[in-house]
């Protein structure tokens, strides 16, 4: 038997209107565990108001080893960027 | 002091938050994985933060210059009206979730009523308490079904915490001197009138947790009249030391 509770990935959103970001991560045999756990182990300074858990083995994640071939051919590609518009003056805040 | 009464009912209820904290404080650093620690110290930190509000109330009464401090640290055990239940050590982890279960489905009782008190003050302290209090008890009766329904040792420890702590649950129920007088002015909550609603909710829990209901009808009591269990001594001493120590210390 493995000794150690599976591993949960917690998602907390900090105010209404936001996205749920990642927090860190825990501990807890069972999904309400994790939820409680998430609760008392990231929100007790009033950081949110909402929480997500999943258990870890359920994300899929990139390899890093492959970053080369995903990530660097993004690179060379500035004009990805919504950069070369012109701007009329009236328009603020962009 | 010219409301001796209200100020006795008041330490009847915040003893009891005072030293169920006390008694998870002693748990900090040493829970049994460190997502349960720091449960266990937020619940501890609430029911301190609830007996601080109790404390500042009843200093007010005492006058004469006192404060919070006076009350928490400067009485002799006799003078403590917490109920047995609240003192009992932390034997494993089963007797502290036990504990902690059998008194919090009594908290929640206790605020509910106490947040129709015609004393403003105790009424908002319950008012603030009741959402604390209900986490409280989900959580502790979450963990009472984790560990009942769990594995064979488990429920084996858990069915023992409960056969263990029974007998001190009817103190619960219990009235005072202090409380008949404060019911009689609206200002008390009749706790012996939910005493049938407590068992109930407490039974149909231990029932979804596969815990045996205890059967036994042997109930002891005495802290609400100060007659303590042995263990409220090294409660004192640990609670005691610093204001023993060095008189009217400050943090």
């Amino acid at each position: 038997m493995k000794k150690d509770w599976p591993l949960w990935e917690v998602f907390v959103r900090s105010k209404n209107g936001l996205e749920h970001r990642h927090f860190g991560s825990l501990h807890a045999t069972d999904a309400v565990m994790a939820l409680e756990n998430a609760r008392d182990v990231y929100t007790r300074r009033n950081e949110g108001v909402s929480i997500w858990v999943v258990e870890s083995k359920y994300i899929t994640a990139s390899n890093p080893s492959e970053n080369g071939e995903l990530f660097e051919p993004a690179k060379s590609k500035v004009y990805r960027h919504p950069t070369f518009y012109k701007l009329p003056d009236e328009l603020k805040h962009m | 002091m010219n409301n001796n009464n209200l100020y006795n009912y008041i330490l009847g209820i915040a003893d009891n938050t005072l030293i169920l904290g006390q008694r998870l404080g002693e748990l900090c650093g040493h829970g049994p994985a460190l997502e349960t620690d720091i449960a266990l110290t937020n619940i501890a930190l609430d029911l301190f933060g609830q007996t601080r509000n109790y404390f500042q109330y009843a200093a007010l009464l005492v006058g004469d210059g006192k404060a919070e401090d006076d009350v928490a640290y400067m009485r002799t055990e006799r003078n403590y009206f917490n109920v047995l239940l609240v003192e009992q050590p932390n034997t494993h982890f089963g007797y502290v979730m036990g504990r902690q279960f059998l008194f919090d489905v009594y908290h929640l009782l206790l605020l509910e009523g106490l947040q129709n008190s015609s004393d403003i003050t105790l009424a908002a302290i319950a008012d603030k308490g009741i959402k604390e209090v209900t986490y409280h008890k989900r959580f502790s009766g979450d963990w009472m079904k984790r560990l009942g329904d769990g594995t064979a040792e488990s429920r084996q420890k858990m069915q023992e915490a409960i056969d263990d702590l029974w007998r001190y649950t009817d103190e619960l129920f219990q009235l005072t001197k202090a409380d008949k007088a404060m019911i009689y002015e609206g200002i008390g909550v009749d706790v012996s009138n939910f005493k049938e609603a407590y068992y109930q909710e407490v039974s149909e829990i231990l029932n979804e947790a596969t815990i045996t209901v205890p059967e036994n009808k042997y109930f002891t009591s005495g802290g609400k009249k100060g007659i303590h269990t042995e263990h409220m001594g090294y409660i004192l001493a640990d609670l005691q030391y610093m204001q023993r120590t060095y008189p009217n210390m400050k943090w």
